[in-house]
């Protein structure tokens, strides 16, 4: 389980970081996109993984809490999840006045 | 008091969402009258904020709890020295650049002032919490609003240079991220004061993994800060940014060496354990790096917005190097010298328009905006015959000296105390023998501040020494009238230098001594007879 998160979470993170440093400006923001991704699968890596546990607290399982995930993660994550999505949306809009006003999809508004 | 600690959050919050709820660009007069009261208020509040916090014997006025749950569950606002004067400073800067903002520049771009307050609101917030991943929440807030600032106004060079800037924070954002994750994951909490609790009695497996996750958070704050080398973003995106956000940005580089300061000091302060002063080689030699590369860049810079920009990386090279050295009087002394440079910088922010006004390429900007917007002519008419202030030259030129001084920290002005301050107290007793490192960071700063004098005087004798035939721009009070007080400012701290390095020494010793700070949030007192909070 772990090997397999964190094999996604470097192949995200990887593909998402060679793709940031790309020329062109979708490029970036689908590497942008990916390394949103993998850090969004790490902050709930961090919250130590767990399989079969219930997500959150039933009426009669108050005794025993060792047994649940931590929700503090999951939290976070919401949160990272919609800041991300929103800035990368704002992202999409200044790309695409870029190109309208330059012309080309470099990131340096100009062909090298 | 009490209810008071969270004002500087909520009131820019609503005074933005009522601008958005009024129908923005229909009504911007409405607009503009509710940025400039909100802003002046923010002043008030500041003041009272900080007199509460310069009586209360430890430094730490108080701490608000959110919903009244106690402190390391609750998200807590910390309202201490420090946090109190960066917020007056803030105010101070955003009064001034709302102000300025209505002689033209809030008419060249929609919902400035709507974005204006929600950056304030931001930062404020950025400097008052007490929650590592609140901070980054609020951080997220003033980096979402100064993009639409920073392309205010639109042009291709403001979006070229938005472009950079946005993808930069966002990566910096994900950095933020995976750091504070992972220090969740060791210490479990992500309370600032429960951290500094915490750190000390992380074992040695994994201490590597808690030091990986402050390197990592330290990075994105760096970058804000703008160390060299991840400062590259910075002199473009300043240079094009509109002035009266220019001025405000001034303070965003500051938002990033706050943070520094504090947890630096809070989490890796003497006393810590194994990882006491962790990182601060690193931000000597990035501070000093950061203002070699800044002095030689002033030096380069043709036009004198890329010189503004990396006289502010001089400047927050400074204040990183100085937290590097890790000593109280220093500390106190780069307080000193922060509150003047942003002032300094804020004022020369907004000054340069007025001065390249008619010259630079940006008027033209202006002119095709003006177009897009085309109802405005008959208040354009109407700023045209406006009360011109007479002896115009002569008026920037003294603004424009007194710039140059507080930014060379040459006397008579407030950056010369503050250069001195950081040099004494860095020299320390003559018995002190010094490390290598010390004398470079003195040297170079000595070298920054003449760099700064070279590469201003011939800005200046640029400008306002040029052929006769050269056009005197029009300058309205309310634009005038900002930079002055903002000098004014300067020129006040520099009289009442004595209080206020008491004041910033005291702060020093404080953030030296951060176990107050932590009783002051983790002690405060929730209310026995209260039946909604938890048990």
């Amino acid at each position: 389980m772990e090997i397999v998160l964190a094999i996604g979470i470097g192949v995200l993170a990887g593909s998402g970081g060679w793709l940031l440093l790309r020329p062109r400006t979708f490029q970036v923001i689908i590497g942008l996109s990916l390394l949103s991704y993998a850090v969004n699968l790490f902050i709930v890596a961090m919250g130590r993984l767990k399989i079969d546990a219930a997500p959150i607290l039933g009426s009669h399982a108050a005794e025993d809490i060792t047994g649940l995930p931590d929700p503090l993660p999951q939290a976070l994550v919401l949160t990272a999840i919609v800041i991300s999505f929103a800035t990368t949306a704002l992202f999409l809009v200044v790309l695409i006045a870029s190109r309208g006003l330059t012309g080309t999809d470099h990131v340096d508004g100009r062909e090298p | 008091m009490n209810n008071l600690m969270i004002a500087p959050v909520v009131l820019p919050l609503f005074a933005g969402a009522i601008m958005l709820a009024l129908g923005g660009e229909q009504r911007r007069n409405i607009s503009a009258a509710l940025n400039i009261i909100t802003s002046f208020a923010l002043v008030a509040i500041s003041i009272i904020l900080l007199r509460a916090a310069a009586v209360a014997p430890t430094g730490v006025a108080g701490g608000y709890r959110r919903g009244d749950w106690p402190a390391p569950f609750a998200i807590v606002l910390v309202v201490d020295r420090l946090a109190t004067l960066m917020l007056l400073l803030t105010s101070l800067l955003a009064a001034a650049a709302a102000v300025f903002s209505l002689a033209r520049w809030h008419r060249v771009g929609v919902l400035f002032h709507p974005l204006f307050q929600f950056m304030l609101m931001g930062i404020n917030g950025a400097f008052l919490t007490g929650d590592l991943f609140n901070l980054f929440v609020f951080i997220e807030v003033l980096l979402a609003a100064s993009y639409g600032l920073a392309l205010h106004g639109s042009g291709s060079a403001r979006v070229k240079a938005g472009l950079h800037y946005i993808a930069v924070n966002l990566v910096a954002s994900l950095l933020f991220l995976i750091g504070v994750s992972l220090i969740y994951g060791v210490t479990g909490t992500l309370n600032m004061a429960d951290l500094a609790t915490r750190i000390p009695a992380i074992g040695a497996q994994d201490r590597g993994l808690l030091e990986a996750g402050a390197g990592i958070l330290g990075i994105a704050f760096l970058v804000k800060a703008g160390m060299w080398p991840l400062c590259f973003w910075l002199p473009g995106t300043y240079a094009a940014a509109p002035p009266p956000v220019a001025a405000i940005f001034a303070v965003l580089t500051k938002v990033g060496a706050y943070i520094i300061i504090r947890l630096s000091l809070l989490l890796f302060g003497d006393g810590t354990g194994a990882s006491a002063q962790f990182g601060d080689q690193l931000l000597l030699m990035g501070g000093m790096a950061t203002v070699a590369f800044g002095a030689i860049g002033s030096l380069a810079s043709q036009d004198m917005a890329r010189l503004a920009s990396f006289s502010v990386l001089v400047s927050s090279g400074t204040i990183l190097a100085t937290i590097g050295l890790g000593q109280v009087g220093v500390t106190g002394a780069a307080l000193f010298y922060l509150i003047s440079s942003t002032l300094g910088l804020g004022a020369f922010f907004l000054l340069i328009e007025l001065v390249e006004r008619d010259r630079e390429p940006g008027a033209d900007v202006l002119a095709v905006t003006r177009e897009l917007y085309g109802d405005e002519d008959d208040s354009e008419n109407l700023q045209e015959t406006g009360i011109a202030i007479p002896a115009t030259i002569g008026i920037l030129g003294v603004a424009f000296i007194s710039c140059a001084l507080v930014i060379s920290g040459m006397p008579p002005l407030s950056g010369f105390v503050a250069k001195f301050a950081i040099l004494t107290t860095a020299l320390g007793s003559p018995a002190n023998e010094l490390p290598l490192a010390v004398w470079i960071f003195l040297f170079l700063s000595i070298m920054s501040g003449l760099a700064a004098l070279i590469a201003m005087t011939r800005a200046g004798i640029r400008s306002f020494w040029a052929s006769p035939d050269r056009t005197i721009p029009r300058v309205r009070l309310i634009e005038m009238a900002p930079v002055a007080v903002l000098l004014l400012l300067c020129a006040i701290q520099t009289v009442e230098a004595g209080p206020v390095m008491r004041f910033m020494q005291a702060t020093a010793q404080s953030l030296h001594a951060p176990h107050h700070y932590v009783r002051g949030v983790l002690d405060s007192p929730v209310r026995p007879d209260d039946s909604r909070g938890p048990t």
